[in-house]
């Protein structure tokens, strides 16, 4: 990084301002010669201690070893000729690990895979010593960069150590349910804050932003008895539903049918009472004027009623009031009735 | 000629110079030997030393937090579950000049460690329960209703030390014995504890057959509330029937009451007169033409017809 610019510094002067000087040089006298070699020495220690730091990032200055500053990003001067080292650390930039896949391409539609090692990261056990599939990424940056370049080597190793062992300690405190379904959120945060935990032990200088939980499975061979579960869940709730679809198109009926009932007891009643009122003002108004001549209106009535009454008749059968033995006659004539079909 | 020895002089004084200068960086810490005798403490101060030319060598060791992967080793825990259990630990050289005494170099250094971690490792394994490992507190798992009575019985053990703790157990045993080859061993951690593939495929088929209980008993749960709710039907439709059909009587009935009572107001004035004027209609509405009609002469209609007079 530093070292960039160390190398590329000379060229730059051979090749522009030397080179056009050059053959002007013997008609120089000597005074001047060394104010040129001066001027270019001046030059060369400009251009290779020129260094840029990218906005993203800082610079951590190092002179024969020791760390002396941060430089912040810009355009900075160094003491060249290794004396001064720089290493650029970049502090704004989100740095993301990723745990159980890999990110192959990242595009709109990204590619991930999974190789056997990167499987062995997901493989974890759970709090109720089931096996749960958990695959996560970190998100986090470099809050110290003098931390994060000085107290531990291998610092992305050791980071992705940490993630894991932190990972599996929380898993390891939940069931296996909560891990594949509720607990989600739980054990994301829970993990985020024991890997920063790890990292402030460390002193790794790094600052865990986000944690996230990706796919979360039960293991190849158990997935397909999750699914059945999963499965009779919703046969559950479908025979549910079917019997309150029965009961809904039931009951409802059965109350209407109810009601009509009723409503036809009540016309029943308005009917049955009204009825009687009517006979009840019928037989006032008859008895009002048979009272007046009851003799004569009781005999008008049966005369009528039997005027009315005899048309209808067919079969009359007038005796004397002496005449005994109708019933023979009537039988006779049932016989005669019986043999003449 | 003095020009060439002048360059002879300077060159000779800058090999000096370079012999004895030497920097150590932020990361590094450095031991120094004359005529491979150590001399004195640690060099750890970044930045420009000096040291005699020639007759001190420099021996330089990293003073950072280093990586040590344990392997994984199968190891039976002390309910003879057999697991996979991989630490990992991070250690530092403390006390460089014994650590160049003792191991050497920093291969020497993860050789030792190696041992040392290892077998607290597997000391500490074999003393505890496997889920005591896998755990750290007691908190109580969050149960969703389908979860309900099914679990394992290892979500109700109680743990007494946990994970963290044994982890901890490592580290203090291992960091008493570290010293000696002059590390300091800075934190030890479990990373990744698994099944042996014959304990996984048990462990596998007691997934499944978990499953497949909650599976059922879902189920036979849809079922049950099902038939209940059938019930329920049916009681509501008895129900609102009956009530419908009480309502209806108790209406009728009144009705009835009702109106037998103003039937007796009123044919109670004449009930004589009630009788004759009822036969009357009866007699015209309940006779038709098969109706045998015998009627008496002495009766009021005929008795005219023999003869007219009283």
């Amino acid at each position: 990084m530093a070292r960039g610019s160390w190398g590329e510094g000379p060229i730059d002067i051979g090749g522009g301002g030397g080179g056009i000087r050059l053959p002007r040089l013997p008609s120089l006298p000597p005074g001047r010669i060394k104010a040129i070699a001066a001027i270019v020495g001046l030059l060369i220690l400009l251009v290779t201690g020129y260094y840029q730091i990218e906005p993203d990032a800082v610079g951590v200055v190092q002179r024969f070893g020791k760390y002396v500053r941060t430089t912040e990003p810009g355009p900075h001067l160094k003491i060249p000729f290794g004396i001064e080292r720089v290493t650029k650390v970049p502090v704004q930039r989100q740095l993301k690990e990723e745990f159980g896949f890999e990110t192959v391409a990242a595009a709109v539609r990204s590619q991930f895979r999974t190789s056997p090692e990167r499987a062995q990261e997901s493989l974890m056990l759970t709090g109720d010593l089931n096996v749960a599939v958990v695959e996560w990424i970190v998100q986090y940056r470099i809050r110290d960069p003098k931390l994060y370049l000085f107290h531990l080597r291998s610092v992305r190793h050791t980071f992705r150590d940490m993630s894991e062992a932190a990972m599996r300690q929380v898993v390891g405190d939940h069931s296996v349910d909560e891990v594949l379904t509720i607990g989600r959120e739980a054990i994301a945060l829970k993990a985020k804050e024991e890997l920063q935990r790890l990292c402030d032990l460390y002193k790794n200088g790094i600052e865990v932003q986000q944690l996230v939980l990706q796919d979360v499975n039960p293991p190849d061979p158990v997935k397909p008895a999750f699914n059945e579960v999963n499965q009779a869940i919703q046969e559950k709730e479908r025979a549910i539903n079917e019997a309150w679809a029965e009961y809904n198109m039931a009951v409802p009926k059965a109350k209407g049918e109810a009601e009509q009932a009723v409503r036809a007891a009540e016309g029943y009643a308005l009917e049955r009472v009204n009825n009687a009122e009517g006979d009840a003002k019928r037989f006032d108004a008859v008895y009002e004027e048979y009272r007046k001549a009851p003799k004569v209106t009781k005999k008008r009535i049966y005369l009528e009623t039997l005027r009315e009454l005899l048309p209808r008749l067919r079969k009359k059968l007038v005796l004397d009031e002496k005449a005994r033995g109708v019933l023979p006659l009537l039988q006779l004539e049932g016989k005669l009735e019986a043999v003449k079909p | 000629m003095r020009g060439p020895l002048r360059i002879l002089a300077i060159l000779l004084a800058a090999i000096l110079l370079f012999a004895s200068v030497y920097t150590v960086s932020e990361t590094q810490q450095v031991i120094i030997t004359q005529f491979g005798k150590p001399l004195g403490g640690p060099v750890a101060d970044a930045g420009l030393h000096l040291k005699l030319p020639f007759i001190q060598t420099l021996h330089r060791f990293d003073k950072r937090w280093l990586e040590f992967d344990g392997d994984a080793n199968q190891i039976p825990t002390k309910d003879k579950k057999y697991v996979w259990v991989e630490v990992y630990a991070r250690w530092r050289i403390a006390d460089p000049l014994r650590f160049y005494q003792a191991v050497g170099d920093e291969r020497g250094g993860q050789s030792r460690l190696d041992d040392v971690v290892d077998g607290q490792t597997r000391n500490a394994v074999a003393s505890y329960d496997l889920i005591e490992i896998v755990r750290s507190t007691n908190r109580a798992f969050q149960i969703t209703e389908e979860l309900e009575g099914i679990g394992s019985a290892e979500a109700l053990t109680r743990i007494e030390t946990g994970r963290d703790k044994i982890a901890q157990v490592v580290l203090k045993k291992a960091a008493e014995i570290t010293p000696q080859f002059g590390i300091e061993l800075e934190d030890v951690r479990f990373k990744r504890i698994n099944y042996i593939d014959t304990v996984q495929q048990k462990v596998f088929d007691r997934m499944i057959s978990e499953r497949r209980r909650i599976a059922e008993r879902s189920r036979s749960e849809g079922q049950g509330r099902a038939a209940e709710i059938r019930g329920q039907k049916e009681r509501d439709i008895l129900g609102t029937t009956s009530v419908g059909y009480r309502s209806a009587q108790e209406l009728k009935g009144n009705a009835d009451a009702k109106a037998t009572a103003i039937y007796a107001r009123a044919y109670g004035k004449d009930p004589e007169l009630y009788q004759f004027l009822k036969s009357m209609e009866t007699l015209k509405e309940g006779l038709d033409q098969d109706t045998w009609l015998i009627l008496s002469t002495d009766t009021e209609l005929l008795k005219y017809l023999k003869s007219p007079g009283n």
